[in-house]
């Protein structure tokens, strides 16, 4: 909403607040100002002129020479305009002058011409070219014959004004209406309010005799007013109504439409002007569309009309869409001279559908839809029919043309001061919060200790006790509400173990060297299962904006690969990033998808570079594991978690171990596919993805401290001669199994798979602790363990001792 | 024999000074001092002397003995330092030379503010609490006051999957749920968690984005309790000296509705670039949280009252920080996230 600083006054005394001021008390009280406008842009030196001769210029086709009466003297100017011609009043912007754009005027000479000033198009001050009237805007604007030369063009055009402009939340469409801002700031200023006066001279005949109206839809439309104005003479509207219009951002037409659109600003209500004759009827019926009918719209486009649209109809076909937008066939024209002013109250809701279905919003549309106050509708009707009277010559027949069975009774809310003190914290006396209801214009009465307060139909925002409570503290003020904590038990507050846990995990991953990142959930249908732990059906949105965020993601590792292209597209020379986040899994019984909580990584590049020492390493599948590793040791999970060679989609058939964690599979840990790699212009790249939930909802023992051993332990270091085929973690746990009690520790310390094998062969190292507890362990029982372990190698894994 | 005993003194001495290295002094201590000697052999050919001459001879001996042992160890010291000096020097290192690297990473800057959010409302005794990203529309929109056909729906479009399941628009679904699960009792919660919306990704816009929301509910919950909680916050996160202002607003569920503003931490209030010459900045949405609401989860709103507070993570990240972009935050570009590698307490 833009509202005129100058327009407003019409109605309230703002006290001579400068307009910023006033526009910090409408913020602080309830509606934020969003911008405060200058519309005269600090221009000087900008008068009306009077064309008195126009002539071809001799050098250039489209200019034209005029000279210009300025008042202090003639001048001669050159003029680009294709619409300047002699004896116009123009708008002159002098030597000296500065325009909105910054463009300095100075006396100049255009192809051998003097020319000392420019006359201006609207534009050329700072109006937007949609606002500016059609006839003017491919040219300069031309004023009123009779405006005086020589003046303050800006003066003229409204321009040394301010406009507020007014952020309005939903509940406020009171203040959609220079009538609503002026009852608020009266509201905050404390200050009475002018209504416009309307009277005017009806004539003898009565509306009721020429029109005919009938309402088939009273749900939809519970009130319909018309008024019928005859030998009105279309034409443009004076200077003062065209400026206001365009200070609050609407179009100047005509005479007749000017004033509909004047008063639907001023009133909040509203109006749509017919041609009577073109009505052909004389008649007008409210009804509901027939499914399929057909109406040519004022943007003269064809609709298609549903049985849930509302239709204005001259008892045959349909000539507007109520509260949206009008039909051509009765739209008013240069030679209408009898008009029907309809001034109606559309039920909210079927507004808000028939204009979200015709893609049609309107300064009607989003007022009707937020409900406009029955008690302005008449009112409007008649304003208009003033206006038009007043600006178009017409004669305004006897009475209205009526249907009214809009209820307008005032909304009652009854609260208590206490109430009111309790919920702000505060100690209003009941004198301030009446002041403060007399102020807005409230009608109530104290009795009993509570309030009887009748909210006005135009804040039908106003319906709870709650309400009242906004209301009061908003005008007395958020400053003065004192600063408490709740009272009462305290809580001790805290993460559930569950999110304590995952801050480990991410502390863990950011101190083994992984950048926590955060990626989108919606991804493409083609990424949404690449790489996923398990797939089920997807869960896809209705209406994406585009394919690429269609559909929500099972897996997290397809945007962490993305964000490592972009960082090696980048020079990164490593990436080490992990997320963990929600994937998105089939469906509940309650209808969503299950969301899983997973944690991801994507590891490539440098991962140690310190080679002045002559320490160089690249990441590789082990880097990776090691952290894994490490994160199942600081969760206490380390002796539950194995690794198992597979093949994955998308990974390195050789390079791929599952992740299992008490036998069940957790997660998945490899090396990207090597033509997936090259598909991301991506070298050596590793990922993991893990179910992060299972992880951390796994149930242990609570930790408890094992006695540090007091006897010595032994060692014995094995070299064993495998299959290569043989996994070396197999090995280990035909070790452990085998080993018995005394078998404290088997580690992997050296792998050979060089040329002094045979083919097929490798040989793997294992260094093995022995120890007891409770004594020191003899050498027999160390061989004795020792034995059945290198048995055990030999029968289960098919392992010689290399000699 | 007191000449001899006279000239291998000399003689060991001069070979104890010309020693350059302990290894020299130790061959000489052997051969002058050791047990196959000539001072060894001095003494064990003292038997041929007359006895009255031996005492004497015998003390001249070790006399000689002990003066030479003093002038090796003498020398042995001075050697020894000097060898010690030359490891030092021989060890010695380039220590501008770089370390060994410690690759360590760091949080995301969103995980960062929410995590001093969490902590700082966890020491007033909140808990945190979550829900599911994809929501039934009853608990994005119409448990908190918005049913179908509301205006205020259009303050944001929404991505659907069905006509009552939706991508969450805010978190305020989680207080919902919460409210609904502890069946009137009082609760204080912070719900963090990523949302959505129909918007464009453009340097202010993101489709995801973060929020964090608080809600309280209890007997006599006032106005003046949001506003005491909001100014320990915003001292918290924002500096002790800063200052909170509540302009009015409008949540379809909240009753009354505000938004809070923070005196400039930039400027202090004098007006600059970050509060675009206000002196304030627009940090949160709040209010008492309307009765629709706490009566469709089953609370007695004549009974109980609450409070509710709703931001967002990336805008204190961008005014903290002095982000520009807000598609930073989802490009995890390395050179930006490793900025946020510092703490800050
Ligand atoms: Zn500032």
């Amino acid at each position: 909403m833009l509202v005129s600083t100058k327009w407003l006054a019409d109605y309230i005394d703002t006290k001579g607040l400068a307009p910023a001021e006033l526009a910090e008390k409408i913020t602080r009280s309830g509606i934020e100002v969003d911008a405060v406008i200058d519309r005269s842009h600090g221009m000087t030196n900008v008068v009306v002129g009077h064309v008195l001769e126009c002539g071809k210029h001799p050098e250039a086709d489209k200019l034209s020479i005029c000279q210009v009466d300025v008042g202090e003297e003639v001048t001669q100017i050159i003029c680009g305009a294709p619409n300047i011609a002699a004896g116009q009043k123009v708008i002159v912007a002098r030597p000296g002058a500065v325009l909105p754009g910054g463009m300095k005027i100075k006396k100049a000479k255009l192809r051998g011409e003097e020319s000392n000033g420019m006359i201006c198009s609207l534009q050329e001050l700072a109006i937007e070219g949609k606002l500016v009237p059609k006839a003017y805007a491919e040219g300069i604007y031309v004023l009123p014959a009779d405006t005086q030369t020589g003046a303050d063009a800006l003066g003229i055009l409204g321009l040394n004004d301010t406009v507020l402009e007014l952020g309005l939340t939903p509940n406020r469409a009171d203040a959609m209406s220079m009538l609503g801002v002026a009852y608020e700031v009266g509201a905050i200023l404390s200050e009475d309010m002018k209504y416009p006066e309307i009277n005017y001279a009806s004539s003898n005949e009565v509306a009721e005799n020429v029109l005919k109206l009938r309402v088939e839809d009273v749900d939809a439309n519970p009130m319909y007013v018309a008024k019928v104005v005859k030998n009105v003479v279309i034409g443009e509207s004076p200077l003062w109504l065209q400026q206001r219009l365009m200070a609050a951002g609407v179009r100047p037409h005509n005479n007749v439409v000017d004033v509909t659109n004047y008063v639907l600003m001023e009133y909040g209500q509203p109006l749509h002007a017919f041609d009577y004759d073109r009505l052909q009827t004389g008649e007008i019926v409210v009804r509901a569309a027939h499914a399929g009918e057909k109406i040519m719209t004022l943007d003269d486009q064809e609709r298609e009309l549903q049985a849930h649209h509302l239709v204005i109809t001259n008892g045959q076909e349909p000539v507007a869409i109520a509260g949206v937008m009008g039909g051509a066939n009765s739209e008013v024209h240069d030679g209408t001279t009898t008009i029907v002013i309809e001034s109606a109250y559309f039920k909210p809701a079927s507004v808000r559908q028939t204009s979200k279905d015709h893609n049609l919003r309107s300064d009607a549309s989003s007022r009707f839809e937020k409900g406009v106050d029955p008690n302005r509708v008449e009112a409007a009707a008649e304003r208009a029919a003033q206006l038009i009277a007043e600006l178009a010559g017409g004669e305004v027949l006897q009475g209205s043309v009526k249907f009214d069975e809009l209820d307008k009774t005032q909304k009652e809310v009854i609260v208590s001061p206490d109430f009111i003190n309790n919920r702000l914290g505060m100690k209003i006396s009941l004198e301030e919060m009446t002041s403060i209801l007399s102020r807005l214009k409230f009608d109530f009465e104290a009795a009993n200790g509570m309030l009887y307060i009748k909210a006005p139909t135009r804040r039908q925002d106003i319906q709870i006790e709650e309400d009242i409570v906004e209301e009061i503290a908003r005008i007395y003020g958020y400053d003065d509400i004192p600063m408490t904590l709740p009272e009462g038990e305290s809580t001790p507050g805290g993460l559930t173990p569950y999110q304590a846990q995952r801050r480990i995990v991410r502390n863990f991953l950011e101190g083994a060297g992984l950048h926590q990142a955060i990626t989108y959930s919606l991804t493409s249908k083609e990424l949404a299962q690449s790489f996923a732990l398990e797939t089920a059906p997807v869960t896809e949105l209705l209406m994406p904006m585009s394919e690429e965020r269609s559909t929500l993601r099972q897996s997290l590792i397809p945007h962490l690969l993305e964000a490592a292209s972009y960082n090696v597209a980048r020079k990164a020379d490593s990436v080490t990033l992990f997320e963990t986040g929600s994937v998105f899994l089939g469906e509940t019984a309650e209808g969503l998808p299950h969301e899983e909580e997973h944690v991801a990584a994507v590891m490539t590049g440098k991962w140690l570079d310190h080679s002045w020492q002559g320490e160089r390493k690249t990441v590789d599948f082990f880097v990776l594991k090691g952290i894994i590793e490490g994160l199942f040791a600081k969760l206490g999970l380390d002796h539950l978690v194995t690794f198992e060679q597979t093949q994955k989609d998308g990974l390195h058939p050789g390079r791929t171990a599952s992740i299992k964690l008490a036998h069940e599979v957790v997660g998945v840990v490899g090396q990207l596919h090597p033509t997936e790699q090259k598909k991301r212009d991506l070298k050596e790249t590793y990922v993991m993805e893990m179910n992060l939930a299972k992880l951390l909802n796994f149930s242990l023992e609570p930790l408890l401290y094992t006695p540090v051993p007091r006897f010595p332990s032994i060692s014995r270091d094995i070299a064993l001669v495998v299959n290569r085929t043989q996994a070396a973690g197999e090995l280990q746990q035909i070790i452990r199994r085998a080993g018995g009690k005394l078998l404290k520790d088997v580690r992997v310390f050296d792998l050979y798979e060089g040329e002094k094998m045979e083919a097929g062969q490798k040989s793997v190292a294992f260094s093995l602790t022995y120890e007891d507890p409770e004594r020191t362990l003899t050498d027999e029982e160390v061989v004795k363990a020792h034995s059945k372990v290198l048995k055990a190698l030999e029968e289960e894994g098919n392992a010689q001792l290399r000699g | 024999m007191q000449e001899q005993l006279q000239q291998l003194k000399d003689e060991a001495i001069g070979k104890i000074q010309a020693a350059s290295t302990v290894k020299e002094l130790q061959d000489v201590r052997v051969a002058y001092l050791g047990k196959k000697g000539p001072i060894t052999d001095l003494l064990k050919g003292m038997g041929k002397l007359p006895a009255e001459e031996r005492p004497k001879m015998g003390a001249l001996v070790n006399v000689v003995r002990e003066e030479v042992t003093a002038v090796l160890d003498e020398r042995l010291v001075i050697l020894e330092d000097a060898a010690i000096a030359q490891q030092l020097e021989n060890e010695s290192i380039d220590v501008t030379l770089p370390g060994r690297p410690v690759k360590t990473g760091n949080h995301h800057p969103l995980t960062r503010v929410v995590e001093e959010i969490e902590d700082l409302f966890i020491n007033m005794g909140y808990e945190i609490a979550e829900g599911p990203e994809v929501e039934k529309d009853y608990y994005n929109f119409e448990a908190l006051n918005l049913p179908k056909g509301h205006p205020a729906r259009d303050m944001q479009d929404s991505f659907y999957i069905s006509e009552d399941i939706l991508l969450r628009t805010h978190t305020s679904p989680v207080q919902a749920r919460t409210m609904e699960a502890k069946g009137g009792e009082p609760i204080k919660i912070i719900c963090p968690g990523k949302v959505y919306r129909r918007d464009s990704d453009d340097a202010t816009h993101s489709h995801q984005f973060t929020q964090i929301e608080g809600l309280v509910i209890g007997e006599n919950i006032r106005m003046s309790d949001l506003k005491g909680t909001l100014s320990v916050f915003a001292k918290k996160m924002f500096g002790d000296d800063r200052e909170i202002r509540l302009r009015p607003s409008f949540f379809p569920f909240t009753e009354p509705s505000v938004e809070m503003d923070i005196s400039c931490f930039k400027c202090g209030g004098s007006g600059c670039n970050v509060c675009k010459k206000t002196g304030w900045i627009e940090i949160l949405g709040a209010g008492m949280v309307h009765p629709n609401v706490l009566e469709m989860a089953g609370y007695d709103s004549k009974r109980l009252s609450g409070f509710a507070f709703g931001m967002g993570p990336e805008r204190i990240a961008m005014l903290k920080y002095g982000v520009e972009d807000i598609r930073h935050f989802y490009t995890n570009d390395v050179r930006f996230v490793s900025q946020f590698h510092r703490t800050e307490v």
